[in-house]
């Protein structure tokens, strides 16, 4: 059982801040550090694996600070986000190699075991060089996971990968945390990190914005105030049926036809702006969400 | 203080890349060369000198050593591989000493022996073919760990190295006596001549280095730079450009 404590961990790259004051604590189970391209993701998985100084703050596993501790790694997987690899050797030489060198007694049986957990047997003996996308992240998988580690830190670890891969990613990741290990993964898709993780930690632009189950992130995000573009054959009668009910807050008539409505209450309003307007004759022509944007669902998390 | 599986992984991918291809070319230009000036104009002082010290020793010897040097662990850190070695509970020291057995080795088998041959070819004689040889690994063993803690230092070893290669040891070196005080050139030069003593091929009226002082500054540079370069690679960031 470890645990990965960041305090008030700040990473600025000369005057611009790619992490803002983030303090978490990262336990057994699965968490996914979830957040939009840019908000910081890569380079606080970067600080967590000791790839990276903090500018300010620390982070600690099991009380040990990580950076420039390399027997740390003892207990640590990485999984990087890159691709590179050895591409002349086979996956089964990689991964072999890797076992070597975290020292472990039998690194051939360590290779064999933990090619079998990612399911690459019958490509073991193929060059690297050969993989597609998804066969290389189980690869680089199999090479971090050689040496049995408590910690398991994958950056992006679904990009690239089939349906089928990432099912088996899924399945894979939810194991290791059962198993009691503390395993971090990065994703910038919402559905991804709802399937595998217990725990989520939202980043945007740098700071953290919000922590939780899924539960709690999902109503945080499916409670906030929605835009919707609207277009009917009476815009101006619907406008003010829509803004005597509870579920909206504002109702701005568009001057080239059209609503622009921001409901509050999601539920409320998807029941009662059909009977709205059924009721008073009116023809709905258009219902549009206009900020669906991951984006927009961040910068609600961060302001709230 | 090396580690097999390092020295194995980087023999097969560092040493396997088209450098390869310089990597042969260089030597045999030398060693082409030196049977052309044998065959034109025989046994000849200048001519040696020539290939031997002015191709050999100073631009075929720091060159190869650059590409071996950055090719065993530049090109690692460029695509970011470098992240399976430094991923693990093994001194930053090891994985430097191991990529540096690597290093020097391909230096030596592309480099000292070429200018051994070549200098057998040119004067026939063991003495100098010695000299030189030995001279030459002196080179190597010192060169290979600058280019080593550039590749951990700086994105753009192979560039800084060049730069340093040609002003220099080559530019500076050849303007300014008092260049070779800090000239692995100059170091190996100097060594080289007083094994080879009458029989060397510089000049009378250019001075040498001390075999003595050529020994202690290479053992100093070496040493200093591998630790740096370790030491580098302790603080190896992964990312930077989020």
């Amino acid at each position: 059982m470890s645990e990965l404590v960041l305090e008030q961990v700040s990473r600025w790259y000369h005057n611009v801040v790619a992490v803002n004051d983030v303090s978490m604590t990262i336990g057994p189970g699965v968490t996914g550090l979830l957040g939009p391209n840019g908000a910081g993701k890569s380079t606080l998985i970067a600080m967590m694996s000791g790839f990276l100084a903090p500018s300010s703050g620390t982070v600690t596993l099991d009380g040990t600070t990580v950076w420039r501790h390399e027997q740390l790694y003892r207990q640590i997987g990485l999984v990087p986000e890159r691709e590179a690899a050895y591409d002349n050797l086979t996956g089964g030489q990689f991964v072999v190699a890797n076992a070597e060198l975290q020292g472990v007694p039998d690194p051939i049986a360590a290779a064999t075991r933990a090619i079998a957990t990612v399911e690459m047997q019958p490509a073991q003996d193929r060059k690297i060089a050969t993989y597609s996308k998804g066969m290389r992240q189980r690869i680089k998988m199999a090479s971090a996971l050689v040496h049995d580690p408590a910690v398991l830190l994958l950056d992006e670890p679904f990009n690239g990968m089939d349906p089928r891969q990432r099912l088996h990613l899924i399945e894979l990741l939810r194991r290791m945390g059962a198993e009691g290990r503390t395993v971090m993964f990065s994703s910038h898709i919402l559905e991804e990190v709802e399937q595998v993780a217990s725990h989520i930690e939202v980043m945007v632009a740098g700071r953290h914005a919000a922590s939780g189950d899924f539960g709690e992130i999902r109503r945080l995000m499916t409670d906030r105030p929605n835009r919707y573009l609207i277009r009917t054959d009476d815009d101006r009668q619907l406008a003010s049926l829509l803004i005597g009910d509870s579920s909206c807050r504002g109702v701005t008539l568009r001057s080239d036809d059209g609503l622009d409505v921001e409901a509050v209450d999601f539920g409320r309003f998807a029941v009662v702006l059909p009977q709205l307007a059924s009721s008073a004759g009116i023809r709905l022509l258009e219902v549009k969400p206009t900020d669906e944007s991951l984006e927009s669902v961040f910068a609600y998390l961060v302001s709230s | 203080m090396t580690n097999a599986t390092i020295i194995g992984l980087t023999v097969r991918n560092g040493l396997g890349t088209r450098r390869a291809v310089v990597l042969v070319l260089l030597p045999l230009v030398l060693v082409g060369m030196a049977g052309i000036l044998r065959a034109l104009v025989g046994v000849d002082r200048d001519a040696t000198e020539g290939v031997v010290l002015g191709l050999g020793m100073t631009v075929v010897l720091p060159l190869v050593a650059l590409i071996c040097a950055t090719s065993v662990l530049a090109a690692e850190v460029d695509d970011g591989s470098i992240v399976y070695l430094l991923a693990k509970p093994i001194s930053r020291h090891v994985i430097v000493v191991s990529k540096y057995v690597v290093a020097v080795t391909a230096t030596t088998l592309f480099t000292v022996l070429p200018i051994m041959l070549a200098c057998a070819i040119l004067t026939g004689e063991a003495r100098p073919t010695v000299a030189y040889g030995v001279g030459s690994l002196l080179g190597a063993i010192v060169y290979c760990p600058i280019f080593l803690l550039l590749s951990a230092a700086t994105r753009h070893a192979v560039a800084t190295g060049l730069i340093y290669v040609l002003v220099w040891e080559g530019l500076l070196g050849g303007l300014l006596s008092g260049v070779r005080w800090l000239s692995v050139s100059a170091w190996a030069v100097g060594l080289a001549e007083g094994i080879a003593g009458d029989a060397g091929v510089t000049p009378s009226d250019v001075e040498t280095v001390n075999p003595a002082y050529a020994i202690v500054a290479a053992a100093v540079v070496t040493v200093a730079a591998v630790w740096l370069a370790g030491d580098r690679l302790r603080s190896f960031r992964l990312t930077g450009e989020e």
